[in-house]
């Protein structure tokens, strides 16, 4: 039964949503982190940074998310986890201290270059793994 | 004429999105066989070789550019936006549900959004 299977569950309905848009943040991240790296790495080191950090952070989450085992569960709660924390610090440090960060990364204004779903993302991503975990029968146990 | 390609694409994908969430209400997965499904397949097909060739016209305007562009940006660009569609198709395919559809409708959106900025970069003076 594969709906009762937390194997798959985590990418099954609203989470092949969900995890469709991880991919395209993931994708989005990468190359934007990539092309501020490659190309002017001096002229903001902290922001482009904290650019590579949201790429990673992204890529590992919808890897996780996709492949739903107990232990990718767990890494795509941390990592949901520190991406609600980056976008809330670095989004209150970009508006406090704006000369800290003379070019965006997705998380500045809270992600208001992406309209804001950096912010909303990490918060389906949690209740989605809750939810998951609650109304399904682990399977892969013992 | 790559200005008049870039916005026929963007409101072209924007009407595949419209047709991708009627088929989301209507619970009707784009199955490849049935009419229906094999036209709007067909429509993702002629927006991806319509990208493929804003791609090429892309990067020949890009080396005989007159102002400053930022090739590497503009360049991620115009290939990023060939990846989306078939990643879109590919993992909307895996379950055929109201949830698979939805894909489709967020992978049709993500194009005209590149589009946007792929002329922004090109209008910023570096």
């Amino acid at each position: 039964m594969p709906e009762t299977d937390q194997r798959t569950a985590t990418r099954s309905g609203p989470g092949r949503l969900l995890i469709a848009v991880y991919a395209i943040f993931a994708l989005a991240a990468c190359a934007r982190s990539g092309v501020q790296i490659a190309a002017h790495f001096g002229r903001a080191p902290l922001a482009y940074a904290l650019s590579a950090v949201a790429a990673v952070v992204y890529v590992v989450a919808t890897v996780c998310l996709a492949r739903g085992s107990r232990t990718s569960r767990r890494v795509a709660v941390v990592s949901c986890a520190v991406e609600l924390v980056g976008v809330l610090a670095v989004g209150t440090a970009s508006v406090l201290a704006p000369s800290a960060f003379p070019d965006a990364t997705v998380w500045s204004v809270f992600g208001k270059g992406y309209g804001f779903v950096p912010l909303v993302l990490p918060v389906l991503g949690l209740l989605w793994i809750r939810r998951t975990a609650m109304s399904t029968v682990d399977h892969s146990a013992g | 004429m790559i200005d008049a390609l870039s916005t026929t694409l963007t409101w072209v994908s924007v009407a595949a999105a419209v047709w991708a969430l009627v088929l989301v209400v209507a619970h009707r997965p784009p199955l490849p066989g049935r009419a229906d499904g094999n036209a709007f397949l067909g429509l993702l097909g002629v927006i991806e070789v319509a990208l493929l060739v804003q791609a090429v016209l892309g990067f020949i305007r890009l080396v005989t550019a007159d102002h400053e562009v930022d090739g590497l940006q503009f360049g991620g660009y115009l290939l990023g936006a060939l990846l989306i569609l078939p990643l879109a198709v590919f993992w909307s395919f895996a379950e055929r549900t109201r949830w698979g559809t939805a894909v489709l409708v967020v992978g049709a959106l993500v194009v005209p959004v590149m589009i946007v900025r792929l002329n922004q970069i090109w209008d910023a003076r570096a």
